[in-house]
């Protein structure tokens, strides 16, 4: 047909970027249902509050530089790393790549042109952004910001005279939003995948994208009802949760941790998938295991439903109820290991390339296996006893949560960020970048591990002159990686300005459906609905080895 | 559920599964906020059977049977209403809604005596009297405002979504062959009558 033909050749097609709805100016941006100006909302948000989150961390560690007093008083400090929490988790790395790149890129792998509800999907950013404008008000407004940890543990949640009601309404309105969003994919790739898109030939990242979905659907309005109850309790004095009136806080941290163990495969597991992604892309090669990685997303979803209570063995449980969930969580490792060897069956006899996505999403591996490990030794109840409540965990927290959904993100950042502006940032900044981020980030966290072994008590103000050489170590190290975060982000954004124009749709030599769009996508993604017959990551070269296999 | 012909006209056209999808796993986190607090009141209710069960007797049964019944009955009407207009009856439709509302506004009436004579006995969340008693009496009347109230809420959430869909039947938004927002009403309002269902005897049935 003469008109596919002509879309085929540059601007001769309006791009999602081009296209003029009804409104103009920001409203074109805040009104639309486009999935990927969402997304790209969620992008420029997220990233912000990353800067914040970061800003906050920095100060914990520069206060933490020398015992005692440094930077600030205790109050205030409890106050940072509270918020610094709270930012880190539930507005940036829980709806992290889902909001950004699952909204942009998913009905385009599929072949859809939008996700299955695109209002409900404009809502759950509104809701998104009111939470952070509540975070915002619960720092600045009188009463002082919260000062319980993200964790909001009873009974000091409902005694603090911060602004505890604030902060607790707007991690219920994101949890809102997180709903809506894995309500919107789930449905989104049940009903609108292109024809021939069955479920095996989905890529990987939407494989990840669905069970997130059900992660989020499942366990979130469980925090839900847990934080307005907590609301509750300092309204009304009802007395579920409050030891004074009879009700037991242990339940509290029950409730607490069914949300809040799956919520670290919330980020994850979408992580996991776009290492999925460009494992495969940069090295030229079919992903290993394809059906392996697909199901242990799901069996990560399942077995991480269960094993919330590990992060109670200090509090108080029967000796049975400890040994089964120090078992369960022993066996989320089996399927998170699965992955780890597919991911590295793939770089087998591969031609690697080491662009900058491949190195995050390398790095993203090491500390990945670093951090889950870490996980395996605090699962292990004895060890626990003395792990527990310490810098150790903090160190594990960082690893697994920063290591894999954090460089999850960046690494996706440098995959699809060119594809979704259409410019393309300096490959050798965004390289050196990466290597000053990933030093710093070892120099800052591995030191964790070892002081907590030692017994440094985590969200502490003060702590023993012995502990100092560690916390030095570190905070230097959180120099370096915050500068290595900097230029990272100054060159993307300098790319979004005035970088390299690029048109070819396929940048990296990817396989799936995003690269056959052109570049930036055009308002309805395809330019004819796609008719998959092959499946994702079908390369033609470097790949007889396992065919032969099969 | 590798239907290729289903998926393949979704994009193009109105996909009704796809909204009824939707709403289905809507429900389903509903039933899961419920979930978390019916999982309080079995631990409670376990730790403090004694109390519970003299508690419960405060309970005044017959506005909590009168209020079931009503519930039941608008579940009836609601489900009705998407029958009289599937046979392309929109004023019969339009009726059995609106009786729909009003039973939800007949719950809430009950449900404010039967508050306010707790009230008045000094049953409720802080008072002299509630302290004063043992802690499963205080967690058994906190388990109860706490989960009747959050209904309570959910119907009136109910109503005004009955309310909406009025009035997009009058305007022929919803017709005969657009009914999928009116089924979609009609399974919130059996969701909020399915959770009365289990707090009724939890709560006033238990002596
Ligand atoms: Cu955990």
């Amino acid at each position: 047909m003469a008109s596919d033909a002509a879309a085929v050749h540059s601007n001769s097609y309006e791009t999602y970027l081009d296209y003029k709805g009804k409104h103009k100016g920001i409203f074109a941006w805040i009104l639309s249902t486009d999935h990927k100006r969402i997304g790209i909302l969620y992008m420029v948000a997220l990233l912000s509050w990353f800067l914040v989150g970061m800003a906050l961390g920095g100060l914990i560690r520069l206060e933490l530089l020398t015992p005692g007093r440094t930077i600030v008083g205790p109050q205030t400090y409890n106050a940072f790393f509270t918020l610094h929490g709270v930012i880190m988790l539930f507005i940036f790395v829980i709806p992290g790549i889902p909001a950004v790149f699952g909204n942009f890129f998913l009905p385009i792998m599929i072949g859809a042109e939008d996700v299955a509800f695109p209002r409900i999907n404009l809502l759950s950013w509104y809701l998104y952004i009111i939470g952070g404008i509540l975070i915002i008000l619960a720092i600045f407004l009188p009463g002082g910001a919260p000062d319980t940890g993200w964790t909001f543990y009873i009974p000091y949640s409902i005694r603090t005279s911060t602004n505890m009601i604030i902060t607790l309404t707007a991690v219920f309105l994101l949890g809102f939003s997180s709903i809506l969003t894995g309500l919107n994919f789930i449905t989104t790739i049940h009903r609108l995948r292109a024809p021939g898109m069955d479920w095996f030939k989905m890529p990987l990242f939407s494989w990840a994208l669905y069970a997130t979905g059900w992660i989020q659907v499942i366990v979130t309005p469980i925090i839900g009802i847990t934080l307005l109850l907590v609301i509750i309790e300092r309204v009304f004095g009802v007395g579920i949760f409050d030891p004074a009136l009879g009700g037991d806080p242990i339940l509290f941290q029950h409730l607490f941790w069914i949300y809040s163990h799956p919520a670290v495969y919330i980020m994850a597991v979408p992580a996991m998938g776009v290492i999925s992604e460009i494992i495969p892309t940069f090295s030229r090669r079919t992903i290993f295991g394809y059906k392996f990685i697909a199901y242990s997303s799901l069996a990560i979803a399942l077995f991480g439903s269960l094993v919330w209570a590990h992060h109670m063995f200090a509090v108080g449980m029967s000796d049975s109820a400890e040994f089964i969930f120090s078992l369960l969580t022993f066996m989320v490792a089996i399927p998170s290991a699965i992955k780890v060897f597919n991911w590295t069956a793939t770089l087998y006899k591969g031609s690697i390339q080491l662009d900058p996505p491949m190195l995050y999403s390398l790095a993203f591996i090491f500390l990945f296996s670093i951090g889950g490990l870490t996980g395996i030794i605090q699962g292990a109840l004895s060890v626990d006893i003395h792990l527990t409540d310490t810098y150790f965990i903090v160190g594990h927290i960082h690893y697994v949560v920063f290591g894999t959904a954090g460089f999850g993100i960046f690494a996706a950042l440098h995959y699809w960020l060119p594809k979704m502006i259409g410019k393309i940032y300096n490959m050798k900044t965004a390289k050196v970048a990466f290597w000053i981020t990933f030093i710093g980030f070892n120099i800052l966290y591995f030191p964790f591990f070892i002081m907590g072994w030692l017994g440094m008590p985590r969200r502490s103000y003060d702590y023993l002159p012995e502990y100092q050489v560690y916390h030095v170590i570190s905070t230097v190290g959180s120099w370096i990686m915050i500068s290595g975060i900097l230029l990272m982000f100054y060159n993307l954004l300098k790319s979004v300005y005035t970088g390299k124009r690029v048109t070819e749709r396929n940048l990296w030599g990817g396989e799936t459906l995003e690269w056959t769009v052109p570049t930036p996508p055009p308002l309805t993604n395809f330019e004819k609905l796609p008719d998959v017959t092959v499946g994702p990551y079908e390369y033609k070269q470097n790949d007889i080895e396992v065919e032969e296999v099969k | 559920m590798s239907t290729q012909e289903h998926t393949a006209v979704a994009h193009l056209h109105r996909d009704d599964v796809r909204s009824r999808m939707g709403m289905w796993l809507f429900l389903f986190t509903e039933l899961i906020l419920f979930g978390g607090m019916f999982f309080l009141y079995a631990v409670y209710r376990f730790l403090h059977q004694a109390d519970f069960h003299v508690a419960a007797k405060s309970m005044n049964i017959l506005i909590g049977t009168v209020n079931t019944a009503i519930l039941l009955t608008s579940s009836l009407t609601i489900a009705l209403s998407i029958a009289a207009l599937q046979n392309k009856k929109k004023i019969l439709s339009l009726i059995l809604q609106g009786i729909t509302v009003i039973f939800g506004l007949l719950f809430l009436v009950n449900k404010y005596f039967e508050w306010s004579a707790e009230i008045h006995h000094g049953n409720y969340p802080g008072s002299p009297e509630l302290i004063s008693q043992s802690s499963g009496h205080i967690l058994f009347f906190g388990l109860y405002y706490v989960m009747t109230g959050l209904h309570g809420l959910h119907v009136i959430i109910g109503m005004v979504v009955i309310m909406f869909m009025m009035r997009f039947t009058i305007k022929d938004v919803i017709t005969p062959d657009h009914i999928v927002k009116l089924e979609a009403a009609g399974l919130y309002w059996h969701l909020v009558d399915i959770i009365w269902i289990f707090l009724f005897p939890l709560f006033y049935l238990i002596t």
